[in-house]
């Protein structure tokens, strides 16, 4: 990640190709989250890239970006990992993660490596074709709109990766202003972390607890019943707050309404299906 | 200043609850942030002064020790004296001998935060002198006996009715006892009483912006104009100032100067910039007639040499803070030590070790903001990162957290395993939440619900499950 205020420049729009030679092959890095906690956001974002026109593999041998081990320090624990996720996607035109941290954190793998010149450059070819999934929609594969229905009043968070080292901001607005039926309200200070920051929560419990307690008085006051975002990380953390605030206002993972797969319950809501899931 | 640092966590709580200093923070939290907007939109090269800066102060710090030259001997041909300071002791015993050699009683200070670094006045009041801050904020605090809680607002944690408390007390002995409220009313009451001491001064001391090689000219920043005072009426002026703000000449400094308190306070300029350059010349209408400046290293060439070079770069504007969500929630005073907020969080490691400030590179969510308003673009959570590698070489970190990290990398390196333990937790996890969907505690998971929220449950089945039966289901 380039932590510096300069937005990466996304290279040029393509548009959607029909032709079945012309489809590219998007291997999907589903991130641990979404795998454990939410599988519907990894078969939303299928559905999102195959409507864009991708073919999309799930490398099996996928496992986690490598982000616990990278910011406690265990760089040469992050490497390990890293060098897991490469050899699996190795063979796909593009990696899409349905979060911005991780795709930030595969796009920094080549830092990883410094005096490892062959897995250095195995991980920048890695780096180089590592896209956020909104962003891969809508920058890369010239998505500009869903065709689906939410009838909702929603409000976004911004997570702190996506916005600030992947310049993902409009992105999805875009998608979801094509959204049928849905109002997005912009909660304030929608740009300020949720305090979420992966083990800073459980190390600085009461720092962060205090974090996500702002955000979810900046959602609740936006009177929307919905909030969407890009990162799992930070959504179970506003749904934890929420749900203890017990206020009734749902999560969603903004690939889940795009995808037209938000009519599961939201991130802690109550289920009927008791842990089976669909 | 001795080091707090060690007891952040107790320290960050401890804010947390303190109902006065929330109050505070809330009424100081936007306004810094929105101001800084406003003028960084008005100014549309901003982003390209930034490059200007970058580039200026990676120049000077690449030929450091030729541009301290150059301005030591600029200082010296202007008739000044300078000292050359390699520890905090050196710095406290040679603005001391200064001060004794001039005979002094009284001592007026401007804000420095270098000064507060080495502890001046601790040493100063040690040796017997009257110091007296004169920067309103730094006053208030010196009333208070408490350290500065951010580098440019160093009262900031104070509210309205503790300042007016504090006169209150203070300014009996000089006759003044009415109870004031009203802000503007405090602001004359401290000028009144600045005022006297200004006059008895014998030294005055002051920090540094920026030096200027060239001219060997010191450059401070002020909003009051009590730089200006404390730096032409008393008989001796002293500069201290870290071995990093020299800069080549008075229009880099400008370009600087631009930057700053646009990040600092959103002001174009701030309201006094006041250049000195050695004692006062014949004919000179007023000035000192001893000139000194103490430069201080302490640890700075250690930094110069490794990879914090680029936090050298910072020009102390404090942006970074403003702009920090864990600084906005805890102050300052929480991190221990004289720099808070995310620049601090470099600094104090990096001076007071690691082993007493270990918690400072780890109470922060690597959010980034502070490194995208930085106007000379230190990359701060990167920084931050590489001091918790540090931190995880020398093995200072909490011993379950690098078992549960060895572990995790374990299993993320067998896929295989992985899928399992992943197949396990998903479904055990919903089972045990059942039609809840969400925990409100779970035992060894303390921490997350400490932070007073629930923890949403899994849905069941994890995804690699779910698209493992759909491709064998569409293959048949
Ligand atoms: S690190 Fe950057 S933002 Fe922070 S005080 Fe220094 S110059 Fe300002």
């Amino acid at each position: 990640m380039q932590w510096c205020d300069e937005r990466m420049s996304e290279p040029s729009p393509r548009v959607p190709a029909d032709g079945p030679g012309d489809r590219p092959r998007v291997g999907l890095f589903v991130t641990c989250l979404a795998d454990i906690y939410r599988p519907n956001v990894g078969l939303a974002a299928v559905a999102l890239l195959e409507k864009a026109g991708c073919v999309v593999e799930v490398p099996a041998s996928q496992t986690c970006c490598g982000q616990p081990s990278y910011n406690n320090g265990d760089l040469a624990g992050a490497a390990r990992t890293a060098r897991q996720t490469i050899a699996a996607f190795e063979d796909c035109d593009y990696v899409v993660v349905p979060s911005g941290s991780c795709a930030g954190m595969l796009m920094d793998y080549p830092k990883l490596f410094e005096d490892q010149p062959r897995w250095r450059e195995r991980a920048e070819a890695m780096a180089a074709k590592t896209h956020e999934l909104i962003s891969f929609l809508t920058d890369i594969r010239g998505l500009d709109a869903v065709t689906t229905r939410f009838s909702r009043r929603v409000t976004y968070h911004d997570s702190c990766h996506g916005l600030r080292a992947l310049g993902i901001k409009e992105q999805p607005r875009r998608l979801l202003a094509s959204v049928e039926g849905l109002e997005l309200v912009e909660m304030a200070d929608a740009e300020i972390c949720c305090g979420f920051g992966g083990t800073f929560c459980v190390k600085y419990p009461e720092i962060s607890g205090r974090m996500v307690a702002d955000k979810a008085s900046d959602i609740s006051a936006t009177g929307a019943r919905v909030v969407l975002g890009g990162d799992l990380g930070c959504l179970l953390n506003i749904a934890g707050r929420l749900g203890r605030e017990g206020n009734g206002i749902s999560v969603y993972h903004v690939a889940e309404v795009l995808a037209g797969m938000a009519d599961v319950p939201g991130l802690g809501d109550p289920t009927d299906s008791g842990g089976r899931a669909r | 200043m001795e080091s707090l640092s060690h007891a952040f966590k107790e320290r960050s709580v401890h804010a947390l609850k303190d109902e006065t200093l929330q109050v505070a923070l809330h009424r100081a939290k936007d306004g810094f942030a929105v101001k800084r907007a406003k003028a960084v939109e008005g100014l549309p090269e901003f982003d390209a002064l930034r490059d200007r800066a970058v580039a200026i102060k990676n120049h000077t710090l690449e030929h450091l020790d030729h541009y301290l030259e150059r301005y030591a001997d600029a200082v010296e041909r202007s008739g000044g004296t300078v000292h050359w300071a390699s520890s905090a002791e050196d710095a406290r015993r040679i603005v001391v001998d200064i001060c004794r050699a001039a005979d002094a009683k009284m001592i007026t200070k401007g804000k420095s935060m270098v000064g507060e670094e080495v502890g001046v006045n601790g040493a100063l009041e040690e040796a017997g002198f009257e110091v007296v801050e004169t920067d309103l904020g730094e006053y208030i605090i010196q009333l208070a006996h408490e350290p500065p809680s951010h580098i440019i607002v160093p009262a900031v944690h104070k509210t309205r009715g503790q300042i007016a408390d504090l006169f209150h007390e203070n300014h009996a002995k000089y006759g003044l006892t009415r109870k004031l409220s009203e802000v503007p009313e405090m602001v004359n009451e401290a000028r009144q009483v600045l005022r006297s001491k200004y006059l008895a001064a014998d030294v005055g001391i002051t920090g540094a912006n920026f030096l200027i090689a060239e001219t060997g000219t010191s450059v401070i920043v002020t909003n009051e104009g009590n730089g200006d005072l404390t730096c032409s009426l008393p008989r001796v002026h002293i500069v201290t100032a870290g071995i990093e703000k020299v800069v080549p000449t008075a229009e880099d400094a400008s370009t600087l100067l631009r930057l700053l308190a646009r990040s600092a306070t959103g002001q174009d300029m701030t309201t006094y910039t006041t250049f000195s350059t050695g004692p006062k010349r014949e004919g000179d209408p007023d000035g000192p007639e001893e000139y000194h400046v103490v430069l201080i290293d302490n640890g700075r060439s250690t930094m110069l040499a490794d990879q914090f070079r680029e936090m050298l770069r910072c020009i102390r504007c404090g942006a970074c803070m403003n702009h920090c969500p864990v600084y906005g929630a805890i102050g300052g005073h929480a991190y221990g030590w004289v720099y808070p907020g995310p620049m601090g969080s470099v600094l104090t490691p990096l001076s007071v070790g690691l082993k007493e400030a270990g918690n400072l590179p780890n109470a922060c969510t690597l959010n980034g903001h502070c490194a995208e308003v930085c106007p000379v673009r230190i990359p701060l959570p990167d920084l931050l990162r590489t001091l918790r590698h540090r931190e995880y070489q020398l093995k200072l970190g909490l011993k379950p957290l690098r078992w549960g990290l060895a572990a995790w990398v374990w299993f993320t390196a067998h896929p295989r395993i992985y899928r399992i333990g992943t197949r396990v937790q998903a479904r055990m996890l919903a089972l045990l939440a059942g039609r809840k969907g969400r925990f409100t505690r779970m035992p060894l998971a303390g921490g997350w619900f400490k932070g007073g929220r629930d923890l949403p449950a899994p849905q069941g089945e994890t995804f690699m499950a779910v698209w493992k039966r759909r491709q064998k289901d569409s293959a048949r």
